[in-house]
């Protein structure tokens, strides 16, 4: 395990220099200082715009399909919500562990802008640590918060960082009329953009051809038309991730309407864990996701008319 | 663009009672491919044919849509039909517009709206639909029949007798099933064991035949004629082979704790034991719960006794692997467990028992020797009280909503008995109505009423209570319309019969359908009944629905003939409607591979040219012989690369376009 920032770009040097792997996925500082986006590094000597600080949100994982067809070892670094994808990948082959040297790296919470400028912080220039308190040097002058005020959504409940429940708000959702749940969602949709981005950055949308890009699948549909095109791009996904899904948060991380997708997936892992067990995908042998695969223990398929009251 | 030609059936007035035959007729006449349009009165006769054979010629027809009955009943005889006339069988599509349609609707501009949509919804299949050929696959001649039994047991001995290999499955240390535990059996009053043991030792001994007891089905794959599955034999702990069956080791097993399962907990046993005197295969189990050894690592004195040496604390579970052409299904029922009926002080009062435990106790072989004795004190009862239907056609939730069939027949028996040997004993039951159709039932029953004098009171009972070390029946006599209190030594629950536990998860495992109360469903009711839906599955006894040994034996022989039908066959016709994975769709993720239930998915690392470049990619290939056309793998196949022949993504989006349209 790696922690600080110094001794993660350190490892990435060694990586590197030793030939250990031919490149290195990993950040690269960003002139805004708090949106560093994920980069190729080929020598140590493209280091210089390396970085790993609290604005690493991003998951690298899904890029290491991408890079399947480059030749020689591919170096990543994994923080641990990355680690879980990394292993669907590899289960749905779309990456060969041989051609990855994978490095575990510590992390102690990732900030969210937008949660920082809600506070009125502003013009940011290096945060640093102490305890869980943030400083933040910015512009007009040292500001302070605890840190877990300005996390991410998928920090809040990563158990290496927070003990909270991850599906306390599934829970509350559940609490509410099927109604309320449907406006809440109308609502909640109705602002989505169709910009991609969920679908470009989730780990399990890494279909050779997306349905939604394939003009001869019948789904095909670019624009956020109206309630039904929404509804019908977020449920597909939500479906086409069901059993996969591994809570990384991106998706919710990187929409640019805040909508909280994560509330959906984890509807759906929650599901899943309550009826076939709690998803695992370090598991090689099993191999099979939650939803591929039977065994004596699954609950029978009439668990749905009985939790539905449906007799 | 397709030639298409659509017949609407009449069905006698099946169908033209509620649908206006004409307006479905003219309808279709103006849908894309549409060239004739016609109806007849019964499209399935001879006539009906010769009309679909007739269109064909003469306006050269490429496709058909048959609106008419559900296609479990016809579609086979109109493909032949299509066939005949030159077109490809997989050029039918058959509207259900009577099963779907007429018969459940009133409304006649209803049903007919209903018809013309269900109509056009084929039709727009049928315009996407591609000739199809079948291949063929090899017929492994073996049966594997699960539960040993007096069905499994007819069942493989029929089976054995034409020649074909089966191997048995028992999960129980012995075969024998629930008739071994029975004592005498209506209608005949012969006594059960000795009229099943013969049937045990004649599967044991039997050339064709290979008995798994102590044994589970673990898993399944493949499909009709070629079944693979895997068997767990549970360990023993002592070694069949060379176990003599002389029993030293249970006399000296110092566990004597366990309950007796055989006796319906009405004794103890030992943590080794075998079941019963005839038990088959006669070599002891050691239950591991129980055992001193495997609890406390300490005694092994059964291993000290054995002169064989075949006690092995060591032994572990056994895996089979066998590839079999057909299943059978036989794995019997339960008694309802009374623990929750509180009216009736069942799991308060020992002597409150159920017919099970009658059974053991007028045994011979069983706790009390044959005599009736209570069990709370061991003392000869000088009035007996039967209750009929407990938890049988119970509508308030908490038991079974059908008849068990079984009991009025049971307990008319045990009165009998009773009487029959012990005069001096007053008997009565309670009954809702008395329910004893078949050959010299209902004979039986008034012999008990007529020659014995068993005092039959229709009424349900409502309470039991304990008064003076005896019990008070509480009843409604309906036919006096009075209430009744009957003093009582001995009260008999006819409980009632309900599936096998395991039934859910062996239909899941075999994709055979159960019904509500999980009986496995038959293929049809009537004209289908030892068929389960899935080609290669029969079924045998109880586990289909209650009945009695009559019964039984002649379902288990019939399931056999299906068995022995299909075993017979060198070569099936396998189904051409299988799957397909697009190669430049694939991602290779494997999620088709796991989900199909008869492992038809393979992958191969393929050279595409992809925007010019040349890739390697890892590929879904589908084994077409393997293939049944599930569909599994196309339901979890994000990208839509998979797609079935015959029922293609584009043919059903096409069929939602016609509905909705
Ligand atoms: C009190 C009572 C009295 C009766 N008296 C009479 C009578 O006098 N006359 C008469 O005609 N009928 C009588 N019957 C009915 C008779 O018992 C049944 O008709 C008969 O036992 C049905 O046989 P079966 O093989 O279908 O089921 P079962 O006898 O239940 O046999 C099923 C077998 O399958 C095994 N099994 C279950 N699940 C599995 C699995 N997953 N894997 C492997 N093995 C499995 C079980 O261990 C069992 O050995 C009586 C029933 C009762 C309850
Ligand atoms: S939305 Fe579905 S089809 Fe599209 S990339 Fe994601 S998983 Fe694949
Ligand atoms: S990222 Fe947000 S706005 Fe963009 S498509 Fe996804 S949900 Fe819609
Ligand atoms: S599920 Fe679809 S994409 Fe995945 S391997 Fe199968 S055919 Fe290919
Ligand atoms: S349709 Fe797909 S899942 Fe079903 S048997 Fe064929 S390959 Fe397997």
């Amino acid at each position: 395990m790696h922690n600080s920032s110094c001794t993660v770009k350190e490892t990435a040097r060694k990586i590197l220099e030793s030939g250990q792997a031919e490149r290195l996925l990993g950040w690269e500082q960003d002139s805004s200082g708090y949106n560093h986006a994920p980069a190729v590094f080929k020598s140590a000597g493209e280091l210089d715009r390396f970085i790993y600080d609290r604005f690493c949100g991003s998951n690298l994982s899904k890029l290491l399909a991408r890079l399947r067809e480059a030749e020689g070892r591919t170096a990543v670094l994994l923080k641990a919500c990355d680690r879980e994808s990394f292993n669907l990948l590899v289960r749905e082959h779309r990456i060969d562990p041989e051609q990855v040297h994978r490095v575990d790296i510590e992390c102690s919470g990732m900030v969210d802008i937008e949660k920082l400028r809600n506070k009125g912080i502003k013009g940011i220039r290096e945060i640093t640590e102490s305890g869980d308190e943030l400083h933040i040097s910015t512009l007009y002058g040292e500001k302070r918060c605890r840190s877990e005020e300005v996390l991410l959504e998928k920090c809040l409940s990563c158990p290496a960082v927070s003990s909270a429940d991850a599906f306390d708000a599934v829970g509350q959702m559940e609490e509410r009329s099927s109604l309320e749940r449907y406006e809440f969602w109308k609502e909640a949709l109705s602002t989505c953009i169709r910009c991609n981005a969920c679908r470009n950055s989730c780990p399990v949308c890494t279909c050779e051809q997306c349905i939604f890009d394939n003009p001869r699948s019948g789904t095909a549909g670019k624009a956020s038309a109206d309630f039904f095109e929404d509804q019908h791009f977020h449920l597909v996904r939500v479906f086409h991730a069901a059993g996969r899904c591994t809570d990384c948060g991106e998706c919710t991380r990187v929409c640019p309407q805040g909508i909280p997708l994560y509330l959906l997936n984890r509807k759906v892992i929650k599901d899943i864990n309550e009826l076939y067990g709690e998803l695992s995908l370090e598991d090689k042998e099993l191999g099979k996701g939650a939803l591929t695969s039977f065994s004596f223990q699954d609950a029978h398929p009439d668990i749905i008319r009985k939790r539905t009251g449906d007799q | 663009m397709q030639r298409i030609g659509v017949f609407v059936c009449w069905c006698g007035s099946n169908i033209a009672a509620a649908v206006d035959i004409e307006t479905v007729v003219q309808a279709m006449k103006s849908e894309p491919g549409v060239v004739y349009s016609t109806d007849y009165q019964y499209m399935c006769s001879e006539a009906g044919q010769g009309k679909l054979k007739d269109a064909v010629k003469e306006h050269g027809l490429t496709g058909i849509v048959i609106c008419a009955c559900s296609p479990r009943m016809h579609e086979a005889t109109f493909r032949n039909a299509a066939k005949a006339a030159g077109v490809n069988p997989y050029m039918v599509e058959i509207a259900n517009i009577r099963e779907q349609c007429s018969w459940i609707h009133r409304d006649r501009a209803e049903a007919t709206a209903k018809a013309v949509v269900l109509s056009r919804t084929a039709v727009a299949k049928v315009n996407l639909n591609t000739p199809l050929t079948p291949g063929t696959s090899d017929v492994v001649k073996r049966a594997l029949v699960i539960g040993g039994g007096i069905a499994g047991l007819q069942s493989a001995l029929d089976i054995a007798e034409a020649g074909y290999q089966v191997d048995i499955v028992e999960k129980q240390p012995t075969i024998g099933g629930k008739m071994a535990q029975l004592d005498k059996t209506f209608p005949t009053l012969d006594c059960a064991a000795c009229i099943l043991t013969p049937k045990m030792v004649d599967a044991a001994q039997h050339e064709n035949i290979r008995i798994y007891t102590y044994s589970e089905v673990e898993q399944v794959s493949g499909f009709v004629g070629n079944f693979s599955v895997r068997i767990r034999g549970k360990a023993r702990s002592v070694k069949a082979d060379i176990c003599s069956g002389c029993g030293l080791c249970m006399e000296k097993c110092p566990s004597k704790k366990a309950k007796d399962e055989f006796n319906m907990g009405l004794n103890n046993r030992r943590a080794i034991y075998i079941p019963f005197a005839q038990a088959i295969p006669n070599v002891p189990v050691i239950d591991r719960e129980q055992c001193i050894k495997f609890k406390t690592g300490k005694c092994g004195l059964c291993a000290r006794v054995c002169p064989a040496d075949a006690v092995d604390f060591e032994q572990q579970d056994s895996i089979i692997e066998e590839r079999y052409g057909a299943v059978v299904l036989a794995t019997g029922f339960h008694t309802l467990s009374l623990e929750h009926y509180d009216e009736y002080q069942y799991a308060r009062q020992p002597d409150v028992i159920t017919s099970l435990e009658l059974e053991r106790i007028m045994n011979a072989a069983g706790p009390t020797g044959g005599k009736l004795l209570r069990p709370s004190n061991g003392k000869a009862p000088k009035s007996v009280v039967f209750v009929q239907c407990v938890g049988s056609r119970d509508t308030t939730g908490c038991g079974k909503t059908y008849c068990s069939k079984i009991c009025c027949m049971y307990t008319a028996k045990h009165a009998m008995l009773i009487r029959e040997k012990y005069p001096e004993v007053d008997v009565s039951v309670f009954y809702i109505d008395v329910r004893t159709p078949g050959k010299n039932f209902d004979e039986f029953y008034r012999r008990a009423v007529e020659d014995y004098g068993v005092r039959y009171i229709k009424g349900m009972v409502g309470k039991v209570v304990p008064e003076k070390g005896r019990l008070l029946v509480r009843g409604s006599d309906l036919l006096d319309d009075s209430q009744v209190a009957l003093e009582a030594d001995l009260v008999v629950l006819a409980s009632a019969v309900e599936a096998d536990a395991s039934a859910k998860g062996l239909a899941t495992l075999l994709t055979a359908s159960i019904d509500t109360n999980n009986f496995y469903t038959e293929a049809h009711p009537k004209l289908k009944p030892v068929e389960s839906p899935t080609a290669g599955v029969y079924l045998s006894g109880v586990c289909q629905g209650p009945k009695d040994i009559p019964e039984t034996v002649a379902q288990a022989s019939a399931a056999a003939v299906k068995v022995v039908g299909l075993l017979s066959k060198d070569k099936l016709l396998s189904n051409p409607c299988i799957a397909r994975a697009d190669e430049l769709l694939c991602s290779g993720c494997s999620n088709c591979e796991h989900v199909c239930p008869y492992g038809a998915v393979s992958y191969i690392e393929q050279e595409l040219r992809i925007h010019g470049r040349n890739q390697i990619r890892r590929i879904a290939k589908v084994n077409e012989a393997i293939c049944q056309g599930c569909g599994a793998c196309t339901v979890v196949c994000t990208s839509g690369a998979m797609d079935l022949r015959g029922f293609s993504n584009s043919q059903i989006m096409a069929e939602v376009d016609a509905l909705c349209r």
